[in-house]
Protein backbone atom coordinates (compact mmCIF):
# COMPACT_ATOMS: atom_id res chain seq x y z
CA UNK A 1 0.00 0.00 0.00
CA UNK A 2 2.70 2.42 0.51
CA UNK A 3 4.23 1.70 -2.88
CA UNK A 4 1.04 2.49 -4.18
CA UNK A 5 0.80 5.95 -2.24
CA UNK A 6 4.27 6.21 -4.23
CA UNK A 7 3.44 5.38 -7.06
CA UNK A 8 0.79 7.80 -7.15
CA UNK A 9 2.81 10.75 -5.52
CA UNK A 10 5.55 9.55 -8.19
CA UNK A 11 2.79 10.06 -11.03
CA UNK A 12 1.41 13.46 -9.78
CA UNK A 13 4.83 14.98 -9.43
CA UNK A 14 6.43 13.31 -12.32
CA UNK A 15 5.70 16.17 -14.74
CA UNK A 16 6.84 18.48 -12.35
CA UNK A 17 10.24 17.25 -11.15
CA UNK A 18 12.63 17.94 -13.99
CA UNK A 19 16.48 19.10 -14.00
CA UNK A 20 15.47 22.60 -12.57
CA UNK A 21 13.74 20.90 -10.19
CA UNK A 22 13.39 23.78 -7.65
CA UNK A 23 11.77 26.26 -10.47
CA UNK A 24 9.61 24.10 -11.84
CA UNK A 25 8.76 23.53 -8.16
CA UNK A 26 8.18 27.05 -7.69
CA UNK A 27 6.36 27.89 -10.49
CA UNK A 28 3.77 24.71 -10.44
CA UNK A 29 3.10 26.28 -6.71
CA UNK A 30 2.04 29.78 -7.77
CA UNK A 31 0.61 27.99 -11.11
CA UNK A 32 -1.44 25.33 -8.42
CA UNK A 33 -2.78 28.46 -5.89
CA UNK A 34 -4.50 30.97 -9.23
CA UNK A 35 -6.09 28.10 -11.29
CA UNK A 36 -9.49 27.65 -9.88
CA UNK A 37 -8.84 23.78 -10.40
CA UNK A 38 -8.27 23.30 -6.39
CA UNK A 39 -10.72 22.69 -3.68
CA UNK A 40 -8.44 25.12 -1.76
CA UNK A 41 -8.66 28.18 -3.92
CA UNK A 42 -12.25 28.01 -4.70
CA UNK A 43 -13.01 28.28 -0.74
CA UNK A 44 -10.78 31.41 -0.24
CA UNK A 45 -12.47 32.66 -3.32
CA UNK A 46 -15.63 32.31 -1.49
CA UNK A 47 -14.53 33.86 1.51
CA UNK A 48 -13.14 36.63 -0.06
CA UNK A 49 -16.13 37.39 -1.80
CA UNK A 50 -18.42 37.41 1.39
CA UNK A 51 -15.76 39.82 2.87
CA UNK A 52 -15.92 42.18 0.30
CA UNK A 53 -20.24 42.26 0.74
CA UNK A 54 -19.84 42.37 4.19
CA UNK A 55 -17.66 45.30 4.20
CA UNK A 56 -20.02 47.01 1.67
CA UNK A 57 -22.47 46.81 4.23
CA UNK A 58 -20.88 48.20 6.55
CA UNK A 59 -19.93 51.20 4.85
CA UNK A 60 -23.41 51.87 3.85
CA UNK A 61 -25.13 51.24 7.28
CA UNK A 62 -22.40 53.70 8.60
CA UNK A 63 -22.84 56.08 6.10
CA UNK A 64 -26.77 55.85 6.93
CA UNK A 65 -26.41 56.29 10.68
CA UNK A 66 -24.35 59.78 9.70
CA UNK A 67 -27.43 60.51 7.53
CA UNK A 68 -29.61 59.94 10.43
CA UNK A 69 -27.50 61.49 13.10
CA UNK A 70 -27.44 64.83 10.97
CA UNK A 71 -31.43 64.77 10.48
CA UNK A 72 -32.23 63.80 13.92
CA UNK A 73 -29.97 66.70 14.95
CA UNK A 74 -32.21 69.44 12.85
CA UNK A 75 -35.85 67.95 13.55
CA UNK A 76 -34.40 67.37 17.25
CA UNK A 77 -34.45 71.25 17.89
CA UNK A 78 -37.93 71.97 16.35
CA UNK A 79 -39.55 69.12 18.33
CA UNK A 80 -38.54 70.35 21.62
CA UNK A 81 -39.42 73.99 20.55
CA UNK A 82 -43.19 72.70 19.71
CA UNK A 83 -43.47 70.73 23.12
CA UNK A 84 -44.49 73.66 24.67
CA UNK A 85 -47.63 74.11 22.41
CA UNK A 86 -49.56 70.92 23.78
CA UNK A 87 -48.89 72.03 27.35
CA UNK A 88 -52.03 75.16 28.15
CA UNK A 89 -54.26 72.85 26.59
CA UNK A 90 -53.72 69.89 28.87
CA UNK A 91 -53.36 72.16 32.02
CA UNK A 92 -56.98 73.27 31.31
CA UNK A 93 -58.66 70.30 30.13
CA UNK A 94 -56.70 67.77 32.13
CA UNK A 95 -55.88 64.61 30.70
CA UNK A 96 -58.85 61.92 29.97
CA UNK A 97 -57.51 58.94 28.47
CA UNK A 98 -59.57 56.76 30.56
CA UNK A 99 -63.18 58.50 28.90
CA UNK A 100 -65.85 56.46 27.97
CA UNK A 101 -67.61 57.38 24.47
CA UNK A 102 -69.23 56.29 21.43
CA UNK A 103 -66.96 56.76 18.78
CA UNK A 104 -63.47 56.51 19.24
CA UNK A 105 -60.98 57.41 16.40
CA UNK A 106 -57.14 56.20 16.95
CA UNK A 107 -54.73 58.33 14.82
CA UNK A 108 -51.79 56.57 14.21
CA UNK A 109 -48.83 58.00 13.19
CA UNK A 110 -45.59 55.89 11.71
CA UNK A 111 -42.65 56.65 9.11
CA UNK A 112 -43.24 56.13 5.56
CA UNK A 113 -39.55 54.83 5.02
CA UNK A 114 -38.15 51.45 7.17
CA UNK A 115 -34.80 50.64 8.43
CA UNK A 116 -35.93 52.35 11.58
CA UNK A 117 -36.03 49.47 14.58
CA UNK A 118 -39.53 48.54 16.13
CA UNK A 119 -40.94 52.14 16.40
CA UNK A 120 -43.46 51.76 14.14
CA UNK A 121 -44.61 48.15 15.08
CA UNK A 122 -44.72 49.61 18.92
CA UNK A 123 -47.23 52.26 17.36
CA UNK A 124 -49.07 49.67 15.47
CA UNK A 125 -48.96 47.38 18.68
CA UNK A 126 -50.36 49.75 21.24
CA UNK A 127 -53.17 51.25 18.53
CA UNK A 128 -54.46 47.67 18.42
CA UNK A 129 -54.22 47.33 22.01
CA UNK A 130 -56.41 50.89 22.23
CA UNK A 131 -59.15 49.77 20.02
CA UNK A 132 -59.00 46.43 22.17
CA UNK A 133 -59.87 48.54 24.98
CA UNK A 134 -62.31 51.00 23.95
CA UNK A 135 -64.41 48.14 22.02
CA UNK A 136 -68.18 47.22 23.41
CA UNK A 137 -71.38 46.97 22.50
CA UNK A 138 -72.80 49.94 20.45
CA UNK A 139 -68.97 52.05 19.99
CA UNK A 140 -67.33 51.91 17.27
CA UNK A 141 -63.45 52.96 16.89
CA UNK A 142 -61.62 53.52 13.49
CA UNK A 143 -58.36 54.75 12.41
CA UNK A 144 -56.46 57.49 10.58
CA UNK A 145 -53.24 56.29 9.49
CA UNK A 146 -50.08 58.87 8.97
CA UNK A 147 -47.70 57.02 7.15
CA UNK A 148 -46.56 53.82 5.09
CA UNK A 149 -45.55 51.74 7.77
CA UNK A 150 -48.96 51.20 9.96
CA UNK A 151 -50.69 51.60 6.75
CA UNK A 152 -49.13 48.25 5.66
CA UNK A 153 -49.22 46.39 9.20
CA UNK A 154 -53.11 48.19 9.64
CA UNK A 155 -54.50 47.02 6.09
CA UNK A 156 -53.73 43.24 6.84
CA UNK A 157 -56.75 42.80 9.88
CA UNK A 158 -57.98 45.95 9.90
CA UNK A 159 -58.57 47.25 6.38
CA UNK A 160 -62.90 48.17 6.66
CA UNK A 161 -61.60 50.23 9.94
CA UNK A 162 -59.45 52.56 8.23
CA UNK A 163 -61.29 55.57 7.36
CA UNK A 164 -58.43 57.87 5.91
CA UNK A 165 -54.64 57.13 5.25
CA UNK A 166 -52.18 59.50 4.43
CA UNK A 167 -48.46 59.27 3.37
CA UNK A 168 -45.39 61.03 1.99
CA UNK A 169 -45.81 63.77 5.02
CA UNK A 170 -42.19 64.52 5.28
CA UNK A 171 -42.02 65.04 1.45
CA UNK A 172 -41.21 68.62 2.65
CA UNK A 173 -40.11 69.56 5.69
CA UNK A 174 -42.72 69.59 8.57
CA UNK A 175 -44.61 72.72 9.32
CA UNK A 176 -47.63 73.34 11.25
CA UNK A 177 -49.06 74.63 8.23
CA UNK A 178 -49.52 71.53 6.64
CA UNK A 179 -50.30 69.96 9.75
CA UNK A 180 -53.21 72.40 10.20
CA UNK A 181 -54.52 71.80 6.79
CA UNK A 182 -54.19 67.74 7.29
CA UNK A 183 -56.11 68.22 11.12
CA UNK A 184 -58.66 70.18 9.27
CA UNK A 185 -58.75 66.89 6.60
CA UNK A 186 -58.98 64.66 9.19
CA UNK A 187 -61.97 66.86 11.62
CA UNK A 188 -64.56 67.13 8.15
CA UNK A 189 -64.06 63.65 6.96
CA UNK A 190 -64.31 61.67 10.26
CA UNK A 191 -67.13 61.30 12.76
CA UNK A 192 -65.61 61.28 16.48
CA UNK A 193 -66.53 62.00 19.70
CA UNK A 194 -62.69 61.52 21.37
CA UNK A 195 -59.99 61.21 19.04
CA UNK A 196 -56.39 59.27 20.51
CA UNK A 197 -53.59 60.30 18.68
CA UNK A 198 -50.75 57.14 18.96
CA UNK A 199 -47.16 58.31 18.50
CA UNK A 200 -43.95 58.19 19.97
CA UNK A 201 -42.62 60.53 21.96
CA UNK A 202 -38.62 61.48 21.91
CA UNK A 203 -37.23 61.04 25.10
CA UNK A 204 -33.46 60.43 24.26
CA UNK A 205 -31.79 59.19 21.17
CA UNK A 206 -31.83 55.60 22.73
CA UNK A 207 -35.68 55.73 24.36
CA UNK A 208 -38.71 56.28 22.68
CA UNK A 209 -41.83 56.22 24.90
CA UNK A 210 -45.43 55.34 23.01
CA UNK A 211 -47.74 57.92 24.14
CA UNK A 212 -51.62 58.38 23.74
CA UNK A 213 -52.42 62.11 23.43
CA UNK A 214 -56.47 62.15 24.17
CA UNK A 215 -58.98 65.42 22.31
CA UNK A 216 -62.49 65.54 22.92
CA UNK A 217 -65.07 66.74 20.59
CA UNK A 218 -67.19 69.49 22.34
CA UNK A 219 -69.94 67.27 23.19
CA UNK A 220 -67.69 64.99 25.04
CA UNK A 221 -66.06 67.82 26.70
CA UNK A 222 -69.80 68.63 27.79
CA UNK A 223 -70.51 65.23 28.93
CA UNK A 224 -67.10 64.80 31.09
CA UNK A 225 -67.58 68.25 32.15
CA UNK A 226 -70.30 66.62 34.75
CA UNK A 227 -68.51 64.15 36.26
CA UNK A 228 -66.08 66.68 37.67
CA UNK A 229 -61.95 66.79 37.94
CA UNK A 230 -60.48 69.77 35.06
CA UNK A 231 -62.85 69.49 33.01
CA UNK A 232 -65.70 70.40 35.76
CA UNK A 233 -64.19 73.38 36.57
CA UNK A 234 -64.37 75.13 32.87
CA UNK A 235 -67.68 76.27 33.86
CA UNK A 236 -65.59 78.67 36.18
CA UNK A 237 -64.25 79.96 32.77
CA UNK A 238 -65.36 83.01 31.02
CA UNK A 239 -65.74 82.85 27.24
CA UNK A 240 -64.32 85.77 25.50
CA UNK A 241 -65.38 86.25 21.77
CA UNK A 242 -67.36 84.14 19.39
CA UNK A 243 -71.44 84.84 19.74
CA UNK A 244 -71.94 81.01 21.55
CA UNK A 245 -69.85 79.43 24.39
CA UNK A 246 -70.36 76.39 21.97
CA UNK A 247 -68.95 78.27 19.18
CA UNK A 248 -65.61 79.00 21.01
CA UNK A 249 -65.20 75.33 22.36
CA UNK A 250 -65.51 73.69 19.18
CA UNK A 251 -62.89 76.28 17.59
CA UNK A 252 -60.54 75.15 20.94
CA UNK A 253 -61.35 71.66 20.48
CA UNK A 254 -59.94 71.81 16.76
CA UNK A 255 -57.00 74.58 17.31
CA UNK A 256 -56.02 71.80 20.03
CA UNK A 257 -55.76 69.11 17.65
CA UNK A 258 -53.84 70.92 15.16
CA UNK A 259 -51.35 71.58 17.80
CA UNK A 260 -51.44 68.18 19.45
CA UNK A 261 -51.30 66.92 16.16
CA UNK A 262 -48.25 68.94 14.98
CA UNK A 263 -46.11 67.86 18.37
CA UNK A 264 -47.28 64.24 17.79
CA UNK A 265 -45.54 64.49 14.13
CA UNK A 266 -42.29 66.33 14.86
CA UNK A 267 -41.62 63.93 17.80
CA UNK A 268 -42.67 60.63 16.11
CA UNK A 269 -40.15 61.75 13.16
CA UNK A 270 -37.53 62.30 16.04
CA UNK A 271 -37.76 58.86 16.87
CA UNK A 272 -37.81 57.84 13.70
CA UNK A 273 -34.46 59.20 13.07
CA UNK A 274 -33.21 58.17 16.44
CA UNK A 275 -34.43 54.46 15.87
CA UNK A 276 -32.97 54.26 12.93
CA UNK A 277 -29.26 56.07 14.39
CA UNK A 278 -29.22 53.26 16.39
CA UNK A 279 -31.01 50.79 14.45
CA UNK A 280 -27.47 51.43 11.40
CA UNK A 281 -25.32 51.61 14.42
CA UNK A 282 -26.11 48.34 15.58
CA UNK A 283 -25.83 46.46 11.94
CA UNK A 284 -22.37 47.93 11.14
CA UNK A 285 -21.32 46.70 14.68
CA UNK A 286 -22.55 42.97 13.68
CA UNK A 287 -21.36 43.66 10.04
CA UNK A 288 -17.52 44.55 11.59
CA UNK A 289 -18.04 41.29 14.17
CA UNK A 290 -18.67 39.45 10.95
CA UNK A 291 -15.76 40.63 8.89
CA UNK A 292 -13.40 39.74 11.67
CA UNK A 293 -15.04 36.02 12.07
CA UNK A 294 -14.70 36.01 8.29
CA UNK A 295 -11.06 37.67 8.22
CA UNK A 296 -9.89 34.89 10.65
CA UNK A 297 -11.78 31.95 8.84
CA UNK A 298 -10.09 33.40 5.63
CA UNK A 299 -6.60 33.28 6.54
CA UNK A 300 -7.22 29.77 8.02
CA UNK A 301 -8.38 28.63 5.05
CA UNK A 302 -4.88 30.22 3.28
CA UNK A 303 -2.61 28.97 5.68
CA UNK A 304 -4.08 25.43 5.42
CA UNK A 305 -4.09 25.45 1.64
CA UNK A 306 -0.42 26.77 1.73
CA UNK A 307 0.55 24.11 4.79
CA UNK A 308 -1.02 21.49 2.40
CA UNK A 309 1.15 22.24 -0.60
CA UNK A 310 4.12 22.53 1.25
CA UNK A 311 3.29 18.82 2.35
CA UNK A 312 2.86 17.37 -0.66
CA UNK A 313 5.62 19.00 -2.43
CA UNK A 314 8.35 17.89 0.23
CA UNK A 315 7.08 14.53 1.09
CA UNK A 316 7.11 14.17 -2.42
CA UNK A 317 10.97 15.26 -3.00
CA UNK A 318 11.84 13.17 0.12
CA UNK A 319 9.82 10.09 -1.52
CA UNK A 320 12.34 11.11 -4.48
CA UNK A 321 15.60 11.36 -2.73
CA UNK A 322 14.85 8.25 0.03
CA UNK B 1 -11.85 64.27 34.66
CA UNK B 2 -13.07 66.60 38.15
CA UNK B 3 -13.19 69.36 35.95
CA UNK B 4 -16.04 67.91 33.62
CA UNK B 5 -17.90 66.20 36.49
CA UNK B 6 -18.41 70.15 37.81
CA UNK B 7 -18.78 71.35 34.73
CA UNK B 8 -22.26 68.94 34.28
CA UNK B 9 -23.41 69.38 37.39
CA UNK B 10 -23.14 73.27 36.99
CA UNK B 11 -25.05 72.96 33.36
CA UNK B 12 -27.86 71.05 34.93
CA UNK B 13 -28.11 73.12 38.04
CA UNK B 14 -28.13 76.07 36.23
CA UNK B 15 -30.67 74.88 33.70
CA UNK B 16 -32.85 73.17 36.33
CA UNK B 17 -33.49 70.16 34.09
CA UNK B 18 -32.70 66.71 33.32
CA UNK B 19 -29.89 66.42 30.38
CA UNK B 20 -31.60 64.36 28.55
CA UNK B 21 -35.54 65.18 27.97
CA UNK B 22 -36.46 69.01 28.35
CA UNK B 23 -40.18 68.35 29.81
CA UNK B 24 -39.78 65.56 32.47
CA UNK B 25 -41.49 66.85 35.39
CA UNK B 26 -40.14 66.48 38.81
CA UNK B 27 -42.93 63.88 40.01
CA UNK B 28 -44.48 62.86 36.90
CA UNK B 29 -48.49 61.70 37.76
CA UNK B 30 -50.03 59.48 35.03
CA UNK B 31 -53.97 58.58 35.00
CA UNK B 32 -53.95 55.76 37.26
CA UNK B 33 -57.32 54.79 35.97
CA UNK B 34 -56.31 54.20 32.42
CA UNK B 35 -53.11 52.30 33.27
CA UNK B 36 -55.46 49.68 35.38
CA UNK B 37 -58.15 49.46 32.85
CA UNK B 38 -55.22 48.93 30.13
CA UNK B 39 -53.92 46.33 32.78
CA UNK B 40 -56.77 44.34 32.72
CA UNK B 41 -57.50 43.90 29.01
CA UNK B 42 -53.82 44.04 27.92
CA UNK B 43 -51.59 42.20 30.21
CA UNK B 44 -48.70 41.57 28.36
CA UNK B 45 -47.89 45.39 26.41
CA UNK B 46 -46.77 48.37 28.88
CA UNK B 47 -49.23 50.76 29.16
CA UNK B 48 -48.67 54.22 27.04
CA UNK B 49 -47.80 57.34 28.43
CA UNK B 50 -49.94 59.72 28.71
CA UNK B 51 -49.65 64.02 28.30
CA UNK B 52 -50.39 64.46 32.07
CA UNK B 53 -47.21 62.11 32.60
CA UNK B 54 -44.78 65.05 30.51
CA UNK B 55 -47.01 67.79 31.83
CA UNK B 56 -45.15 70.76 33.63
CA UNK B 57 -46.67 71.36 36.91
CA UNK B 58 -48.55 74.19 37.28
CA UNK B 59 -48.61 76.61 40.79
CA UNK B 60 -51.71 75.85 42.61
CA UNK B 61 -54.15 78.11 43.00
CA UNK B 62 -53.03 81.24 45.55
CA UNK B 63 -55.04 82.01 48.50
CA UNK B 64 -54.06 86.11 48.27
CA UNK B 65 -53.96 87.74 44.67
CA UNK B 66 -50.12 87.26 43.50
CA UNK B 67 -48.34 90.34 42.66
CA UNK B 68 -46.87 88.98 39.23
CA UNK B 69 -48.59 87.30 36.72
CA UNK B 70 -47.27 84.42 34.90
CA UNK B 71 -47.30 84.57 31.21
CA UNK B 72 -46.35 81.09 28.50
CA UNK B 73 -46.47 82.44 25.02
CA UNK B 74 -45.82 79.69 22.42
CA UNK B 75 -45.94 79.39 19.02
CA UNK B 76 -46.00 76.06 16.86
CA UNK B 77 -42.28 76.47 16.72
CA UNK B 78 -40.92 78.42 19.81
CA UNK B 79 -42.01 79.41 23.52
CA UNK B 80 -41.51 82.68 23.06
CA UNK B 81 -42.44 83.30 26.78
CA UNK B 82 -41.67 80.43 29.30
CA UNK B 83 -43.06 80.87 32.63
CA UNK B 84 -42.02 85.16 32.86
CA UNK B 85 -43.85 87.05 35.40
CA UNK B 86 -44.94 90.47 34.05
CA UNK B 87 -47.15 92.93 35.60
CA UNK B 88 -49.84 92.60 32.61
CA UNK B 89 -50.90 91.58 29.50
CA UNK B 90 -52.75 93.17 27.01
CA UNK B 91 -54.39 90.48 24.37
CA UNK B 92 -56.11 91.31 21.09
CA UNK B 93 -59.21 89.19 21.67
CA UNK B 94 -62.16 89.01 19.44
CA UNK B 95 -64.53 91.38 21.43
CA UNK B 96 -61.39 93.83 21.46
CA UNK B 97 -58.23 94.51 23.17
CA UNK B 98 -58.49 92.84 26.84
CA UNK B 99 -56.07 93.85 30.01
CA UNK B 100 -55.40 91.10 32.02
CA UNK B 101 -53.85 91.96 35.63
CA UNK B 102 -53.06 89.12 38.25
CA UNK B 103 -56.25 87.73 40.12
CA UNK B 104 -57.88 88.14 36.19
CA UNK B 105 -61.25 86.01 36.73
CA UNK B 106 -60.53 82.72 34.80
CA UNK B 107 -61.36 83.14 31.02
CA UNK B 108 -60.83 81.70 27.77
CA UNK B 109 -60.19 84.21 24.91
CA UNK B 110 -60.25 83.92 21.28
CA UNK B 111 -57.87 85.97 19.79
CA UNK B 112 -57.94 87.95 16.35
CA UNK B 113 -55.02 89.44 14.41
CA UNK B 114 -53.56 92.20 16.51
CA UNK B 115 -50.93 93.41 19.22
CA UNK B 116 -50.01 92.00 22.21
CA UNK B 117 -48.67 93.65 24.39
CA UNK B 118 -46.18 92.15 27.92
CA UNK B 119 -45.87 95.01 30.41
CA UNK B 120 -42.95 94.14 32.88
CA UNK B 121 -42.18 97.26 34.85
CA UNK B 122 -41.41 99.70 32.31
CA UNK B 123 -40.51 97.96 29.47
CA UNK B 124 -43.38 97.14 26.98
CA UNK B 125 -42.97 94.24 24.81
CA UNK B 126 -45.11 94.29 21.73
CA UNK B 127 -45.71 91.16 19.23
CA UNK B 128 -48.12 91.30 16.70
CA UNK B 129 -50.10 87.90 16.49
CA UNK B 130 -52.17 86.59 13.77
CA UNK B 131 -55.17 84.41 15.65
CA UNK B 132 -54.71 81.75 18.74
CA UNK B 133 -56.29 81.39 22.37
CA UNK B 134 -55.27 82.53 25.49
CA UNK B 135 -56.62 80.84 28.60
CA UNK B 136 -56.40 82.75 32.06
CA UNK B 137 -55.91 80.31 34.77
CA UNK B 138 -57.11 80.65 38.71
CA UNK B 139 -53.49 80.80 39.77
CA UNK B 140 -52.37 83.86 37.47
CA UNK B 141 -50.64 82.07 34.73
CA UNK B 142 -51.96 83.24 31.88
CA UNK B 143 -51.28 80.67 28.17
CA UNK B 144 -51.40 82.37 24.92
CA UNK B 145 -51.12 80.10 21.85
CA UNK B 146 -50.35 81.47 18.70
CA UNK B 147 -49.75 80.24 15.26
CA UNK B 148 -47.77 82.90 14.48
CA UNK B 149 -45.80 86.26 16.09
CA UNK B 150 -43.74 88.99 14.96
CA UNK B 151 -42.42 91.59 16.92
CA UNK B 152 -43.29 95.79 16.01
CA UNK B 153 -40.07 96.54 15.36
CA UNK B 154 -39.29 93.54 12.87
CA UNK B 155 -42.43 94.36 10.63
CA UNK B 156 -41.76 96.24 7.50
CA UNK B 157 -44.81 99.38 7.33
CA UNK B 158 -44.01 99.95 3.24
CA UNK B 159 -45.03 95.94 2.51
CA UNK B 160 -48.03 95.60 5.00
CA UNK B 161 -49.69 98.86 3.40
CA UNK B 162 -48.94 97.30 -0.34
CA UNK B 163 -50.24 93.89 1.20
CA UNK B 164 -53.62 95.85 2.47
CA UNK B 165 -53.96 96.99 -1.27
CA UNK B 166 -53.24 93.71 -2.62
CA UNK B 167 -55.87 92.13 -0.86
CA UNK B 168 -58.90 95.20 -1.05
CA UNK B 169 -58.12 94.53 -4.94
CA UNK B 170 -58.05 90.61 -4.32
CA UNK B 171 -61.57 91.09 -2.24
CA UNK B 172 -63.28 93.07 -4.91
CA UNK B 173 -62.51 91.13 -7.70
CA UNK B 174 -63.00 88.29 -6.02
CA UNK B 175 -65.91 85.52 -7.61
CA UNK B 176 -66.09 82.26 -5.57
CA UNK B 177 -67.11 82.24 -1.64
CA UNK B 178 -62.95 80.67 -0.97
CA UNK B 179 -61.67 83.37 -2.42
CA UNK B 180 -63.83 85.87 -1.06
CA UNK B 181 -63.31 84.45 2.57
CA UNK B 182 -59.24 84.16 1.81
CA UNK B 183 -59.20 87.84 0.71
CA UNK B 184 -60.97 89.01 3.70
CA UNK B 185 -59.49 87.00 6.05
CA UNK B 186 -55.97 89.34 3.83
CA UNK B 187 -57.59 92.47 4.25
CA UNK B 188 -58.25 91.82 8.19
CA UNK B 189 -54.93 90.53 8.75
CA UNK B 190 -53.14 93.85 6.61
CA UNK B 191 -55.40 96.40 8.08
CA UNK B 192 -54.63 94.72 11.90
CA UNK B 193 -51.01 95.65 10.88
CA UNK B 194 -51.47 98.85 9.38
CA UNK B 195 -53.22 99.76 12.86
CA UNK B 196 -50.69 98.31 14.70
CA UNK B 197 -47.84 99.99 13.32
CA UNK B 198 -49.47 103.40 13.38
CA UNK B 199 -51.13 103.35 16.56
Amino acid sequence: MAMAALRREGRRLAPLISPQSITAVRSSLISQEQAPLGLRSISTQIVRNRMKSVKNIQKITKAMKMVAASKLRAIQVRAENSRGLWQPFTALLGDTPSVDVKKNVIVTISSDKGLCGGINSTSVKTSKALKKLTAGPDKETKYVVLGEKAKAQLIRDSKKDIELSITELQKNPLNYTQVSVLADDILKNVEYDALRIVFNKFQSVVSFLPTVATVLSPEAVEKEAEFGGKLGELDSYEIEGGETKSEVLQNLGEFQFSCVLFNAVLENACSEQGARMSAMDSSSRNAGDMLDRLTLTYNRTRQASITTELIEIISGASALEG
Amino acid sequence: MFRQASRLLAQTLRAGMRPFSSDLPAAPTSDSAFNESWKKVIPNIEPPKTPSHFLRPRPATPTSIPSKITVNFVLPYASELSAKEVDMVIIPATTGQMGVLPGHVPAIAELKPGILSVHEGNDVTKYFLSSGFAFIHANSVADIIAVEAVQIDHIDPSLAQKGLAEFTQKLSSATTDLEKAEAQIGVEVHSALNSALSG
